[in-house]
């Protein structure tokens, strides 16, 4: 009978946290969608049910603009910082004889403990004062912001293709060097398809990062960079948007659906 | 072959090497220099540290930013403000995440993956969008405030927004995630048998978490708090969006000496501050953890 009441208890407890631990989780953005389908321009104040602000939205030159240079530059940001990442990671777990190697340690994991108010200050000065010395970059825009981003999204990478690779049984590489393999088919055919789940994470980390980072690309942007949270900031700093609450039920979905297609291939994967 | 190892092996390192060295090191030792320079009106906005004169080369240096930044209660307030919040943060965001974490890891399988895509969902939406929908639901005319009208409870809808709190939500909120995703990824691993066989020894389940289940999940509960910590103390966008004039943070006057004051040397002074008293020791506090973690298993 004790048993029975301890365990009712136990259900009880945990239904209780994860019912309010995702209510909390899930309310505000239900709110967002909610009021996305309201037709007033008060964001507050429901009159109706209507699609007006997702028309308004497509109609928004400076939104879609931004989106289209976001999207860019994330994409951009993500390869190049997946490329620096994966030689990072390869480095410190593959390589013994790296030159100051506390130093390259420090140089590859300090940006993950960086706010990111300082590592957009401190860009944006090196660019200016880049552009005194040498007249590059000649302008701050797409480019400055796309190194800024590269710069803090390797660590990110680095760190994931880091742990990849000393979780993984080195012998297999000895062995297939044992049999004469090349280091270049070793490395194309072993190492490479081993690590490319991590490499696949890590691009999808980087373009995330990219795609979200207001603060360093705030400091960083120039003419024509102007982000897609560079613009919904400046919509949403001092009041409420409608057309900011139809992007983000947008966001939403796309979320959604991508989440959506990760759990059924993962689950299938499973089964098999 | 050996030479074509050397080869690739060179460029592996020396890419990225140089890729940091030229854009993380340089920039900060430049916001080093500036942080000891004069301030002076013009473009750039101070003094070249080094110029040369008739009696030869002259450096300028100051500690005077150092100073000034140190003297004036207006900065110690703000680091402080910032230090509050991310410990209260911090703890607050445990207090939730730990039981969700908790409770998930001990989900079975098919539901475990479930919950975990809901826990991820959150995450992936834009962090913007998210400390926005509070603002829009702390609105004196927001959902909250209607309700508790509409039921009587209050005739004036009760201002939620623009104060301390309503950031310490926000934040709680954003980096909720980043608490719960480590600690689940501890806590997945842990064998529930353990729990069994504490108890089957006798000791009571208060007794079992706090000398079985917490010690070994501390590198999560290390991990998640570390994730949260650091980036609130430097946070812009949370307290520029929920928070008001009552506080001011560190990130903020950071923001607000570089774009409104202009004043570069004490926007630099105020980063490699920030970095002295925070980012410093929270490397060399990793690096002793992960020593003392290592020696330990």
């Amino acid at each position: 009978m004790q048993n029975i009441i301890l365990k009712m208890n136990k259900i009880f407890l945990k239904s209780f946290f994860l019912t309010i631990g995702f209510a909390f989780l899930y309310f505000p953005i239900l709110t967002l969608i909610a009021y996305s389908f309201n037709d007033n321009k008060r964001v507050m104040v429901w009159k109706g049910f209507s699609f007006r602000w997702y028309g308004e939205l497509f109609r928004n030159e400076q939104i879609l603009e931004a989106f289209m240079i976001s999207i860019k530059i994330a994409s951009l940001s993500a390869t190049f910082a997946t490329l620096l990442g994966v030689m990072i990671g390869y480095s410190l777990v593959r390589i013994p004889k790296i030159p100051a190697r506390p130093f390259f340690i420090f140089l590859s994991s300090s940006p993950l403990v960086m706010p990111e108010i300082i590592l957009g200050l401190s860009l944006l000065l090196f660019f200016i004062s880049s552009n005194h010395l040498i007249g590059f970059p000649s302008s701050k825009g797409q480019l400055t912001v796309l190194i800024s981003h590269i710069t803090f999204s390797v660590a990110f990478v680095a760190v994931i293709i880091q742990s990849r690779l000393s979780s993984y049984d080195k012998n297999i590489e000895e062995a297939a060097q044992d049999l004469g393999t090349l280091p270049n088919k070793i490395f194309w055919k072993i190492t490479a398809p081993v690590i490319l789940p991590s490499i696949i994470s890590g691009w999808l980390l980087a373009f995330t990062l990219s795609l979200d980072d207001l603060v360093v690309a705030s400091f960083t942007t120039g003419p024509g960079a102007n982000t897609l949270p560079i613009v919904v900031f400046s919509k949403v700093r001092l009041g409420l948007s409608p057309e900011v609450n139809a992007l983000s039920s947008i966001i939403m979905l796309f979320v959604v659906i991508a989440a959506a297609i990760y759990y059924f291939v993962n689950r299938s994967n499973v089964q098999k | 072959m050996i030479n074509f190892l050397k080869k690739q092996n060179f460029w592996f390192v020396f890419t990225p090497y140089f890729w940091l060295v030229l854009f993380f090191f340089i920039p900060l030792a430049l916001i080093f220099k500036i942080s000891i320079s004069v301030s002076e009106w013009g473009m750039p906005p101070y003094r070249d540290m080094f110029s040369f004169t008739e009696d030869g080369l002259s450096i300028d240096a100051t500690l005077s930013n150092y100073l000034f930044i140190f003297s004036d209660s207006f900065y110690l307030k703000s680091y402080l403000n910032s230090l509050n919040l991310a410990l209260t943060s911090t703890l607050i965001c445990l207090l939730i995440g730990y039981p969700i974490a908790f409770y998930v890891a001990k989900s079975k399988e098919n539901i475990r993956n479930l919950l975990l895509i809901l826990l991820i969902i959150p995450f992936w939406t834009s962090f913007l969008l998210r400390v926005y929908a509070w603002k829009v639901i702390l609105q004196g005319s927001g959902i909250i405030n209607t309700i508790l009208i509409k039921f009587g409870f209050i005739d004036q809808p009760l201002s939620m927004l623009h104060n301390h709190y309503a950031v310490i939500l926000g934040v709680v909120y954003t980096y909720l995630p980043f608490m719960i995703l480590p600690l689940y990824g501890y806590l997945v691993k842990f064998d529930l048998n353990l729990i069994d066989a504490s108890s089957d020894l006798g000791a009571k389940p208060f007794k079992t978490f706090f000398k079985v289940i917490i010690p070994l999940s501390l590198p999560g509960i290390m991990a998640g708090s570390m994730l949260v910590f650091i980036p609130v103390v430097g946070e812009f966008v949370i307290p520029e969006l929920l928070g008001g004039s009552d506080k001011l943070y560190f990130g903020k006057i950071i923001w607000d000496e570089f774009f409104v004051n202009r004043d570069w040397p004490i926007a630099s002074a105020l980063a490699m501050s920030g970095i002295f008293i925070l980012v410093i020791p929270i490397i060399i506090f990793q690096l002793l953890y992960a020593k003392y973690h290592f020696k330990n298993e």
